[in-house]
């Protein structure tokens, strides 16, 4: 009789916020990217760099689901991107370059609307609480189109926050942020990662980026590259890694 | 060296970025609310608009001469091309103010089924719409000497189902539309000639409820309506969700 061993249980795959394998994209004939591989750990907040047209947006924009991958694909805490993109949604937020508020609506309305599309019906505690804290509470009934830059930075925040993303994504989150937005900004990043969700944020501002990512990935023409000037980078930029 | 958490933000895990309270149902009426109070605080659209109409209405009046039973019997047509007309600036303007600061991107990130989103963006341009006809059928009414009041009750269901149909086509391809650089070209070849044989049922079934027509009222108009309606309120429920992705 022929002894057989019992199969051996395979170890389960550690979880990942984010896992992309060979993600290409295309526009017409220009490829954005052309086969990224990147993890990101639950708990663990990541800077995306590089040139500009490097791809940084394209990949943040995939990783929320937003664009399709030409080739290749990736999941969200396990949710495929493409097949199961209602779920890794539900998973992801993102803070674009564009606020992507209602101009003619107040900050309070603009809240109101993004709480009953979250599903969380007119949870007007929530959002007052919200307004407060991202200082929005005098300028509350105000049209958004008479709102400073960095006001809207902050509604835009604030609608973010009314349901934190597992994972955030963050656009060149540093550019527009007035002080008190860039210290709530900073806090939030750091609470998602504590909370054990993950963070990956696209920047050219690294010795910002340092106080909130653990290290960071260099993106180059579509491709995750080593940093030509990784060996002189300032002290307090988070390693440089790839994948 | 990162800074210690703030206490902002609560444990996430790997869970949803909200417990949904509410079905998908209420995210539909939020979405079409959202567009009505977009549009009732910018009232200058809907003003434009229905002077738009008002002049379309005119200027065929002008085209067809003082006769009576000209402007009569080619008064269905006449309301109907003007109230698609006037349609295809509230659908452009329905997605114009989702692209104008990037919202279509949130809009298209909220958590649940991205369909729903069409049911929004329709009953929305649907209340538009029905808008602005009741400020253009009374107007029609007196330019062409109609008997409207008379003929309510019957133009009434007509008016609404063929309204319907053309904002769920319309809806439709302004979403697809949205997504190029032409959409003010692109928009009316795509709709116009889906729209043909709706058309043509709600022109007569509107003319047979205004002046009578033995021949044409043998026809359910009302019926084909609501045939035309269903079919192209399915598709284009189901087919919304890949029409939007880049």
């Amino acid at each position: 009789m022929i002894s057989v061993t019992p199969p051996v249980p395979a170890a389960p795959k550690p979880l990942r916020a984010l896992a992309l394998r060979g993600v290409a994209r295309r526009f017409e004939r220009n490829w954005a990217l052309r086969g990224v591989d990147l993890d990101v750990a639950p708990g663990e907040a990541v800077a995306l760099a590089g040139p500009n047209g490097s791809g940084k947006t394209t990949l943040l924009r995939v990783a929320a689901t937003l664009l399709r991958p030409t080739r290749g694909g990736g999941a969200v805490f396990g949710h495929d991107l493409v097949a199961d993109a209602e779920a890794a949604r539900a998973r992801v937020g993102l803070l674009a370059h564009r606020t992507g508020l209602y101009e003619d609506l107040t900050p309070f309305q603009n809240l109101a609307f993004a709480s009953r599309m979250l599903g969380l019906g007119l949870d007007r505690p929530r959002i007052d609480a919200m307004l407060e804290r991202v200082a929005l509470s005098d300028a509350a009934h105000r049209r958004v189109r008479g709102l400073s830059s960095g006001m809207r930075r902050r509604l835009a925040l604030g609608r973010l926050l009314l349901a934190p993303p597992a994972l955030l994504l963050l656009d060149e989150p540093f550019a527009s942020f007035d002080a008190a937005g860039l210290e709530l900004l900073e806090s939030v990043a750091r609470d998602v990662s504590a909370g054990g969700g993950s963070v990956l944020v696209a920047t050219h501002d690294l010795e910002r980026a340092a106080r909130i990512v653990d290290r960071t990935v260099w993106l180059e023409e579509g491709r995750i590259a080593a940093r030509p000037e990784a060996e002189g980078a300032s002290p307090g930029v988070p390693r440089l890694v790839g994948r | 060296m990162r800074a210690p958490p703030s206490g902002v933000v609560g444990p996430l895990a790997s869970a949803p970025r909200a417990e949904r309270r509410v079905g998908e149902s209420t995210r539909v009426l939020a979405l079409a609310w959202k567009d009505v109070l977009v549009e009732a605080r910018t009232r200058a659209n809907f003003g434009a608009v229905v002077a738009f109409a008002a002049l379309m209405l005119v200027l065929f009046g002008f085209a067809l001469g003082p006769d009576q039973e000209a402007l009569t019997q080619a008064a269905a047509g006449v309301l109907w091309i003007t109230v698609i007309f006037s349609s295809v600036l509230a659908f452009g303007r329905a997605y114009q103010f989702e692209l104008e600061d990037g919202a279509l991107d949130v809009l298209l990130l909220y958590p649940g089924d991205r369909r729903s989103l069409f049911l929004g963006k329709f009953l929305g341009a649907l209340a538009f719409v029905l808008a602005v006809e009741a400020a253009v059928v009374p107007m029609a009414g007196v330019l062409y000497r109609l008997p409207i009041l008379g003929a309510l009750g019957r133009l009434v269901p007509i008016l609404a189902l063929g309204t319907v149909g053309v904002v769920a086509l319309g809806t439709f391809y302004a979403g697809m539309a949205s997504r190029v650089r032409a959409r003010e070209v692109l928009l009316p070849l795509l709709l116009f000639p889906m729209l043909a044989p709706l058309v043509i049922a709600a022109v007569k079934g509107t003319h047979v409820a205004l002046v009578g027509d033995p021949v044409a009222a043998q026809v359910n108009w009302l019926g084909l309506l609501a045939g035309f309606d269903a079919i192209f309120l399915a598709a284009a429920y189901l087919l919304f969700g890949a029409v939007l992705e880049d």
